[in-house]
């Protein structure tokens, strides 16, 4: 049998049901962006680590020009190392059969006749190629699914300056390879990257890697110290032109992962306490005015017996009804996504297995702070009630007190109506709610600036790199250093206008305890298709002595112009020199810095040499360009510019539409719960003034503007509030992304501010014409018969 | 101080007016085949119990509501014909309201209040006007919240007659008033009615009050039961409360 006070609680309930739902909707986006933002960021996570552990990804990696195997033993001694992995990795250029431009690709071996020690594959189809035979290939999965490759299918690849048929044998996963981006690409771009297992007897004999090794892969004991045994890995390579070992948070693959997964916190963080906060404040607006209409009903109930604790509860109970029906909606609605957006990792990830985690502590843990948030909101109203005096309740309240804006002597200007008087007043005179309901509906303005600024600072990116920075038609490779003069075979090949050499190197830069691994990039004089970027975006001369570093390399190291800075050179056995700092330059992409070719070529102390060369093409030779590159055994590899832009663009696209959908649902959804609840709020406490204006003969459009200026002034003043807020909102993002990877400007555009304010005007608009129709149906007579 | 209805034109002319009211499967039937005539510049006191009809009735007048059969005349304009528009145009044009809870805006002041029906009136006399005719002009500057009972319902006759309403329709002016405050109350309104010419009609269950009318209507059961004028009439200090 339901207690009578709770059967009162549910016909409240259904009275007030689209106020109730509002907020039960603006608790549902908290919820759901909590079970989204934390269950996709531990499915992602539980994935990541079964693969690598099933497949044992290695802890610590190296490059080297070539070692000799017998290092092996020696390796495998370095305490803390459980197994290690020697291999051949070589880059290619592809052929492939109605693809003109050339496919680049990396030919990695795997140990015949036996399961690598370390990254091991996962074989979706097929099997791994055989030592036996040696045109077998085994091809990662996204690659295939990209040509729509089965095994069986055949395409050319550019060994060793030869062109041969490789037969897919079988289709497989890395975890090496979750990423798999290309050189020079932005995003991965599986149709023109792919990575290749042969077997490495194979790949020795075809590279004359015979009993050597160009790639190194360690698996550790658990709590071993990673840092130490890259100590003695860079020691016993010192001498076969090693790049530098490195360990998983620098691994490119699980760097990029890394990196989702800090987004994912960042929005974890950011978006449900918005809110819940707002569902708060909403439930303090609807409980406030539901005990204020219910005064005397309290009264009566204490009179008849009823505890001040009974009739707390009973408030809290409407409360959390509405909390769950949040919780119900909002635990589908996040369940739904979560499984979508761990979905849309495995598209862009390359995963064997999906693990959704079943997080049942998450959907508590959410319908926790749910209910405690609209607790916390409803709790004033709920004490002040529960300890109102009976005999106070019964009578009416006090009427209430209003002020002059400017004292008494003021008299209003003609053209300030009395209507819109009425409106001002009522705001000024609660300025708690009348600001809260301003910082609410600025909270949905914040939340379009949030999502619709990447869009600017994106467009800025590409500019500044793809136009400004970076702006040859493609860069090529070469397979190792070469004499400089390789630069002129670079010119001679059909449709090159313009050449530009450039040489990179792996280098440590430190200053004092500090110390950062990257690569150091030197550019010829005069350079115009390459640019070194000052802070300004001002283009640099290379300087002729000393580095420029990049803006987050000056932060890292605490560097300034003028200082001096050591310089480890990796593949020169770890030869210290020093270089001062000359200048800053702006870069979103890894680490860098920059040297004169000079002044690069008299650090190594190897003669004048180059590692490719940056290129102007003619659009009309583009063809003849590509043929010849595929048939140039020292072109490694070849980065198209334009594509990659592209694919670049269309991937952020992609993604910025999904979210921008996202984000304006989730913004409707804050500013019609707030601007519907204030809107009826206010209908049901000024409805009998209201009917009173009709009696005098005021229209329902006048009367209806009382109401809307107030909301207009409230959403106007939310405006400006709304655009800091979101400027700050960004700011944040933008240090959340912000990695060694990858880090985004800056930028929001006018246009961004505005088309916010129009969607969140828009819906307030239609939330406040919703409830505008109710003043026509303002029943006159009733209002004008009672006292309130 | 006594009008001759016999000169008057006639500013209302009502003919078998009913009124049912129905909620759910109940009907009340309200008003009752009432017919009668309302002559310009009267002051007409309604009488009867609760439920009896008089409030209905001075609604359908002041066109707040519609009835359910008959024909109400302002003048030559059929109220019971026109549309809800229309009926607001006509209240705002020419209908003055006080009730029994005053309805004033707490947000405003007194003059605020009564300039809220100047600033749409098409010939209004300034609010001081309207409040010096009711003796509030030294409270002009105060909000309802700092106003006694009394002066609270001076003002909302301030605000209906500032608008130099044709009808003043009063429901109950006096019925959350003692008799010193009401009695102050009654003197606004004969006031007007008699400076300014103001039909004026006045529904109380106050029977004592009856005698400052020119013209007295009792409703019983929505019907009238009786339709006197005055021979004679007091002043409102005279009325025995």
């Amino acid at each position: 049998m339901l207690h009578v006070l709770d059967k009162k609680l549910l016909r409240d309930l259904l009275r007030i049901w689209a106020q109730s739902l509002a907020v039960a909707m603006v608790m549902a986006c908290g919820v759901a962006t909590i079970i989204l933002a934390v269950g996709a960021s531990r499915s992602l996570e539980e994935t990541r680590s079964a693969f690598y552990d099933r497949y044992r990804f290695g802890s610590v990696f190296a490059s080297v020009v070539r070692a000799p195997d017998h290092l092996e033993s020696r390796i495998k001694a370095i305490p803390g190392v459980s197994a290690a992995e020697l291999r051949v990795v070589e880059p290619v250029i592809l052929d492939i059969t109605g693809m003109a431009e050339p496919a680049s690709g990396l030919l990695v071996s795997v140990p015949d006749n036996r399961q690598a020690e370390v990254n091991r594959l996962y074989i979706r189809t097929g099997r791994l190629p055989s030592a036996n035979q040696g045109n077998e290939v085994a091809v990662i999965e996204t690659f295939a699914n990209a040509h729509g490759f089965r095994p069986g299918d055949r395409f050319n690849v550019i060994m060793n300056g030869r062109k041969r048929a490789l037969t897919i044998v079988g289709i497989v996963l890395s975890p090496e390879f979750i990423y798999a981006i290309g050189p020079g690409d932005m995003v991965p771009d599986p149709k023109r990257f792919g990575v290749f297992y042969m077997s490495e007897s194979v790949l020795s004999s075809v590279f004359d890697m015979e009993n050597s090794f160009n790639d190194l892969s360690l698996s550790t004991l658990r709590g071993s110290d990673t840092r130490a045994i890259m100590e003695s890995v860079d020691a016993l390579l010192d001498n076969y032109g090693a790049a530098g070992a490195y360990d998983r948070p620098d691994q490119i693959s699980n760097a990029f992962l890394d990196s989702e997964l800090n987004q994912l916190a960042a929005m974890a963080k950011i978006i449900p306490p918005i809110f819940l906060l707002v569902s708060a404040f909403l439930v303090n607006m609807i409980l406030s005015r539901l005990v204020a209409l219910e005064r005397e009903h309290v009264g009566l109930f204490k009179a008849l017996g009823y505890s001040n604790f009974a009739i707390g509860a009973h408030y809290a109970k409407l409360v959390i009804l509405i909390a769950l029906v949040g919780l119900v909606i909002g635990s589908g609605a996040g369940w739904w996504l979560g499984r979508g957006l761990t979905r849309l990792y495995a598209n862009f990830f390359s995963f064997p297995f999906l693990i959704f985690t079943k997080s049942l502590d998450l959907y508590a843990i959410a319908g926790s702070v749910a209910v405690v948030s609209s607790l916390a909101g409803a709790a004033k109203s709920i004490w002040s009630i529960s300890n109102l005096p009976p005999a106070i309740a019964m009578r009416p309240p006090a009427p209430e007190i209003y002020r002059s804006f400017f004292g008494r002597r003021l008299r209003w200007a003609s053209w300030v109506s009395q209507l819109t008087i009425m409106s001002l007043r009522q705001l000024i005179r609660r300025p708690v709610r009348s600001g809260l309901t301003t910082l609410g509906t600025s909270m949905s303005v914040a939340l379009l600036v949030t999502a619709l600024f990447s869009f600017d600072s994106i467009d800025y990116m590409i500019d500044v790199i793809f136009f400004q920075s970076d702006r040859q038609d493609a860069s090529l490779t070469f397979a190792s250093d070469t004499s400089s003069s390789a630069i002129f075979d670079v010119a001679a090949l059909p449709g090159v206008i313009r050449t530009e050499p450039f040489r990179a190197t792996q280098v440590k830069l430190r200053n004092e305890h500090r110390e950062v691994k990257m690569s150091l990039l030197a550019l010829s004089a005069g350079s115009q298709l390459s640019r070194i970027l000052d802070e300004d975006l001002k283009p640099m001369e290379p300087p002729p002595n000393g580095l420029v570093i990049s803006e987050l390399v000056a932060a890292k190291l605490k560097l300034r112009p003028g200082d001096m800075v050591e310089i480890e050179l990796t593949s020169k056995g770890r030869r210290i020199d020093y270089a001062p700092v000359v200048g800053i330059a702006q870069s979103y992409v890894g680490l860098t810095a920059y040297a004169s070719l000079p002044f690069l070529n008299s650090l190594m102390r190897d003669g004048s040499k180059i590692s490719g060369a940056r290129i102007a093409i003619d659009q009309n030779a583009l063809g003849d360009l590509y043929a010849n590159v595929k048939n140039t055994p020292a072109i490694a590899g070849i980065a198209l510019q334009d594509i990659s832009r592209q694919k670049f663009r269309d991937t952020i696209e992609e993604n910025i539409i999904t979210m921008t959908t996202v984000y304006v649902s989730l913004a409707v959804i804050i500013t019609f719960g707030v601007i519907y609840n204030s809107a009826r709020i206010q209908l049901s406490e000024r409805a009998r003034e209201l009917a009173s204006l009709r009696v005098f003969g005021f229209t329902t459009a006048e009367v209806s503007k009382v109401l809307l200026i107030e909301l207009s002034v409230i959403v106007l003043a939310a405006q400006p509030l709304g655009w800091l807020l979101g400027y700050l909102f960004s700011l944040s993002v933008v240090k959340g992304f912000s990695s060694d990877l990858f880090r985004i400007p800056f930028v929001i555009n006018a246009p961004t501010f505005a088309w916010a304010s129009l969607v969140v005007l828009s819906s307030a608009l239609a939330s406040a014409l919703i409830v505008r129709r109710r003043v026509d149906r303002l029943n006159l007579i009733r209002v004008l018969k009672t006292r309130e | 101080m006594e009008s001759d209805p016999t000169k008057k034109k006639a500013i209302f002319r009502i003919s078998n007016l009913s009124k049912i009211y129905r909620t759910g499967e109940v009907s009340v039937r309200a008003l009752n085949d009432v017919t009668l005539d309302m002559t310009e510049g009267d002051m007409t006191v309604l009488l009867g119990p609760s439920g009896s009809g008089k409030s209905t009735f001075l609604n359908i007048v002041g066109g707040l509501d519609r009835a359910t059969s008959g024909q109400v005349f302002f003048k030559d304009r059929e109220l019971t014909a026109c549309t809800e528009r229309q009926l607001t145009k006509y209240r705002r044009d020419h209908v003055g309201f006080v009730f029994q809870f005053y309805n004033l805006i707490p947000s405003l002041t007194a003059r605020e209040n009564v300039h809220l029906v100047t600033e749409i009136a098409k010939n209004p006399m300034s609010a001081e006007d309207a409040l010096e005719l009711v003796g509030l002009q030294n409270r002009a500057d105060h909000f309802p919240a700092q106003l006694s009972g009394g002066e609270q319902q001076r003002v909302a006759i301030a605000r209906a007659i500032a608008k130099q309403p044709e009808v003043l329709l009063c429901d109950e002016p006096t019925g959350a008033l003692d008799s010193k405050t009401g009695v102050l109350v009654l003197e606004a309104l004969a006031r007007v009615n008699e400076s300014l010419g103001t039909t004026t009609a006045l529904i109380t269950h106050n029977a004592g009050i009856q005698n400052i009318a020119h013209r007295v209507i009792s409703f019983i059961d929505g019907r009238i039961s009786d339709d006197h004028r005055n021979e004679t009439r007091i002043a409102p200090s005279e009325v025995v409360w």
